[in-house]
C-alpha cells in the first residue's frame, strides 16, 4: 500500500474517532434527550442499510427493490439467535448474531441472483422486488417467526456505539473493496458488461460477489435494528422502506458512500423535524427522486467522498482561486485518490465516459448514437 | 368437477385481466426497454375515474369507461412526455429509479386526493343475471370479462399486423435505430404505444372494479407486478408472450388458491413470485420467447 494511502486512511479514521468522542461525550452528559440518542442510532442502522444498498446499486449499476427484504431476513436470524440463548447486554453474542444475520442474507442474496443474474437487463429489480414480497408472506407464515404476530422480547442491545462503529466498518470494507482489482472489476460492469466480459472480468461471478456483500450488510443493518426494536413485524420490511433506502442513494449520489450516510441522516431526521409533513413525505420524495433523475441524475454528491481531501481540496481552492473551467483541468488541483474511480473521465459524469466507451463508430452518426445508446 | 370448471374459468377472468395490463408492460418495454412501473398505477387512476364519472356525473358504466379510457390515455402519453422521453438516452438505471418514483408519486398523489380509504363500487358482478350452464351456476360477468378481453386482444392483434402504424410499432420494438433512420417517427411511435397500453389498463381497470368493487390508491400495484411477471412469463417483449403469460398466471393463481389446504393458504399468495424466479431458472427468454445472444 502507498505511504499516501495509509496516511488518507489514517486521518480519515482518526476524525472518525474524534467525531465518536464528541457524540459521546454529548451523549453520556445527557445533553441530549434520550429520544435523540434512540433517532441517532436509528439513523446509523439506516446509514449502513443505505451504504450497503450503494454498493450494488450505485457501484455494481443493478437496481435493488427488495433490500428491506435482506434486512428482514438479518433481522429475524439474528433476534432468533440472541432469544434462544438469552443474554441480554452479551456483547460479543450480538456480534456473532449480526454476522450469523448477515451470512443468511447475503446466502439470500446468492439464491436471488443466481437466476437473475443469468440475464441481462432489468431482472434482478423484478426478481428482488418479488423476493421482498416472498419475504414478507414466508415471515407471517412460519412458526418460529411469530407466525403472523410481530416477534417480540428481543433485548434492546444495539447502542449508539454499536450502530455507529459497524457503520464505520462497513464503509472501510466497500470503500477498500471498490479500491481493490476487484473493485475496479465492480466498477467496469457498471459502466459496460459487454465490454468488461470482454477484457477477461467474470461478470456474473463479481455480480454475485457485490451483490450478496450488499447483502450481507443489509443483515447485519437488519440485526441491529432487531436490537433497536425489539419487536419485529415482518411488514416493517416491505417495498416502500426499500424504496426509502433507494432515495437515499439516490439522493446522497449513486456511487458515493458518504453521501448515502448524509442523506440516510438527513432523510431519517427530517420527519421527525417536519413532523405537520408527515403525509406529504412520500410525495416530496417521489417529486425529488423524478426532479434528480432528469436533471441531476448522479445524485447530489455525485461519485464524491467526504474525506479529509475532500476539504483539503475545499480549502486549497479556495487558498489558490478557482481551477480552469475548460477540459479536465481540475484534474491538476484534485489528487486522484480523492474519488474511489480512478481517472478523470468520471469526474464529467456518466454520460461522457458512456460516450467514449460506448459503440460510437465514426461522425455522421454521432447524434444518433448519443439518442439511442445506452439502451441494451 | 363443476368445482373444476368453475375455478378455471375464474382463473381466466383474472387471467384475461392480467393479460390486458401485461399487455402494456410488454409493449412498452419491447420499444424503450424500460420496465414501466407506473402502469399499474395507471389502471387505478382509470378505476378512479370510472369511480368519479359513475358517482359524479351519473353517468352509464359504459360511457363512464369510454371517458376514462380517454383521460387515461392522455395521463399515459403525458407521463412518457414529462417524465421518460428526456431520460431514454440516460442509463437504464435513472430511467427505472423515475419509473418508480412516478408510479410512488400517482400512489401518494391519489391517497391525498381521495383519502387511503377504499371505495365501493358501485356496479357488482352481482348485479349481472347468473348464468346455469348445466350444473354450474356463474355471473355473467365472467363470461363478459373474458369475451371483452378478447376481442380487445383481437383487435390489439389485428393493428399489429395488419395497420401501418402497428407495423411501424414493430420495426421499432425490432431496432429502435434502424426505424429511425427508415424514417419512421419513433417519438410518435413511442407515444402511441403508451396510449395504447394505456388505453388497455383502463379497459382492464373497468373490467377488475367490476369484480373487485373497491377502489383504493394503493389497487394499483400487486396486479401491476402480476401483470409484469405475466409479460416475463411469456416473453417480455412479445405481444402474444403477454396474453399467454397473462391467461396462465390467472389459472395458476386461482387453482393454488382453490386446491391448496387453506393451513398455507398464506404461501399461495408468494405462488406468483415464485413463479417468476422458475420462468428466470428454467426459461429466461419466456414462453414463446427465443433466447438470443446479445449482441455488441
Amino acid at each position: 500500500m502507498p505511504k499516501t494511502k495509509v496516511k488518507s486512511y489514517g486521518i480519515n479514521l482518526a476524525i472518525a474517532a474524534v467525531v465518536y468522542l464528541i457524540i459521546h461525550m454529548i451523549f453520556s452528559n445527557g445533553m441530549v434527550s434520550r429520544t435523540f440518542v434512540d433517532l441517532f442510532t436509528l439513523c446509523t442502522i439506516f446509514s449502513i442499510a443505505a451504504v450497503s444498498l450503494n454498493l450494488s446499486t450505485g457501484l455494481l449499476g443493478e437496481l435493488c427493490l427488495g433490500h428491506a427484504g435482506f434486512m428482514s431476513v438479518g433481522a429475524y436470524t439474528s433476534a432468533l439467535i440472541t432469544l434462544s440463548i438469552d443474554s441480554p447486554g452479551n456483547t460479543p453474542i450480538l456480534f456473532v448474531s449480526l454476522i450469523a444475520g448477515g451470512l443468511t442474507a447475503a446466502l439470500s442474496g446468492i439464491v436471488v441472483g443466481i437466476p437473475a443474474f443469468r440475464l441481462r437487463g432489468d431482472y434482478l429489480a423484478i426478481t428482488t422486488l418479488a423476493f421482498g414480497e416472498i419475504v414478507k408472506v414466508v415471515m407471517r407464515s412460519m412458526k418460529i417467526t411469530g407466525g403472523g404476530q410481530p416477534l417480540t422480547g428481543i433485548s434492546l442491545d444495539t447502542t449508539y456505539t454499536m450502530g455507529y462503529w459497524v457503520l464505520i466498518i462497513t464503509i472501510i470494507i466497500i470503500y477498500t473493496l471498490i479500491r481493490s482489482s476487484h473493485g475496479r472489476a465492480i466498477l467496469s460492469i457498471r459502466e459496460d458488461d459487454i465490454a468488461s466480459e470482454a477484457c477477461g472480468v467474470a461478470v456474473t461471478r463479481y455480480k454475485l460477489i457485490a451483490f450478496s456483500l450488499s447483502a450481507f450488510f443489509a443483515g447485519v443493518a437488519g440485526g441491529l435494528y432487531a436490537h433497536y426494536q425489539g419487536v419485529l413485524e415482518p411488514s416493517f420490511f416491505d417495498y416502500n422502506q426499500s424504496i426509502s433506502f433507494m432515495v437515499m442513494v439516490v439522493l446522497g449520489g449513486i456511487g458515493s458512500l458518504t453521501g448515502s450516510v448524509i442523506s440516510a441522516f438527513f432523510l431519517t431526521l427530517l420527519p421527525e423535524i417536519l413532523r405537520g409533513l408527515a403525509v406529504y413525505r412520500t410525495l416530496i420524495y417521489s417529486t425529488v427522486l423524478i426532479l434528480l433523475m432528469l436533471y441531476r441524475p448522479e445524485g447530489l454528491l455525485g461519485q464524491k467522498e467526504i474525506s479529509q481531501r475532500f476539504f483539503g481540496n475545499i480549502f486549497r481552492r479556495v487558498r489558490e482561486g478557482p481551477p480552469p473551467s475548460s477540459g479536465v483541468g481540475g484534474s491538476s488541483v484534485i489528487p486522484q485518490e480523492n474519488i474511489p474511480v480512478s481517472g478523470s473521465a468520471e469526474r464529467n459524469g456518466d454520460s461522457t465516459l458512456r460516450e467514449r466507451t460506448g459503440t460510437s463508430s465514426g461522425t455522421p452518426e454521432e447524434p444518433l448514437e448519443r439518442k439511442w445508446k445506452g439502451r441494451r | 368437477m363443476t368445482y373444476f370448471i368453475l375455478q378455471f374459468l375464474n382463473g381466466l377472468q383474472i387471467g384475461a385481466i392480467y393479460a390486458l395490463v401485461a399487455l402494456g408492460y410488454t409493449m412498452v418495454y419491447g420499444i424503450i426497454k424500460l420496465i414501466n412501473f407506473a402502469h399499474g398505477e395507471i389502471m387505478m387512476t382509470a378505476a378512479y375515474f370510472i369511480y368519479f364519472f359513475m358517482t359524479l356525473l351519473d353517468l352509464p358504466y359504459f360511457l363512464a369507461v369510454i371517458l376514462a379510457i380517454v383521460f387515461s390515455v392522455v395521463l399515459g402519453v403525458l407521463i412518457e412526455r414529462i417524465a421518460y422521453r428526456r431520460l431514454r438516452n440516460a442509463s437504464r438505471l435513472s430511467a427505472l429509479i423515475t419509473a418508480i418514483a412516478v408510479s410512488l408519486f400517482l400512489q401518494t398523489l391519489y391517497a391525498i386526493l381521495f383519502t387511503p380509504d377504499p371505495r365501493a363500487f358501485p356496479l357488482t358482478a352481482s348485479s349481472f343475471p347468473v348464468l346455469e350452464i348445466g350444473e354450474i351456476t356463474l355471473s355473467s360477468w365472467t363470461l363478459i370479462t373474458i369475451v371483452v378481453a378478447v376481442i380487445v386482444m383481437i383487435l390489439l392483434q389485428l393493428f399489429v399486423t395488419r395497420h401501418k402504424a402497428g407495423k411501424a410499432m414493430l420495426v421499432v420494438s425490432e431496432d429502435l435505430k434502424g426505424a429511425y433512420l427508415m424514417g419512421i417517427k419513433v417519438d410518435r411511435i413511442v407515444s402511441m404505444t403508451f396510449a395504447i397500453g394505456s388505453a388497455l389498463a383502463a379497459i382492464a381497470a373497468a373490467l377488475y372494479i367490476v369484480s373487485y368493487p373497491q377502489i383504493t390508491p394503493y389497487m394499483g400495484a400487486l396486479p401491476g407486478i402480476k401483470a409484469f411477471i405475466a409479460a416475463v412469463l411469456g416473453g417480455i417483449g412479445l405481444i402474444p408472450g403477454a396474453m399467454l403469460g397473462g391467461f396462465l398466471l390467472g389459472l395458476v393463481e386461482t387453482m393454488t388458491r382453490a386446491y391448496i389446504p387453506s393451513s398455507v393458504a398464506q404461501l399461495s399468495e408468494g405462488i406468483v413470485f415464485v413463479i417468476l424466479i422458475l420462468v428466470l431458472l428454467l426459461k429466461p427468454a419466456g414462453l414463446l420467447g427465443k433466447s438470443e445472444r446479445e449482441k455488441v
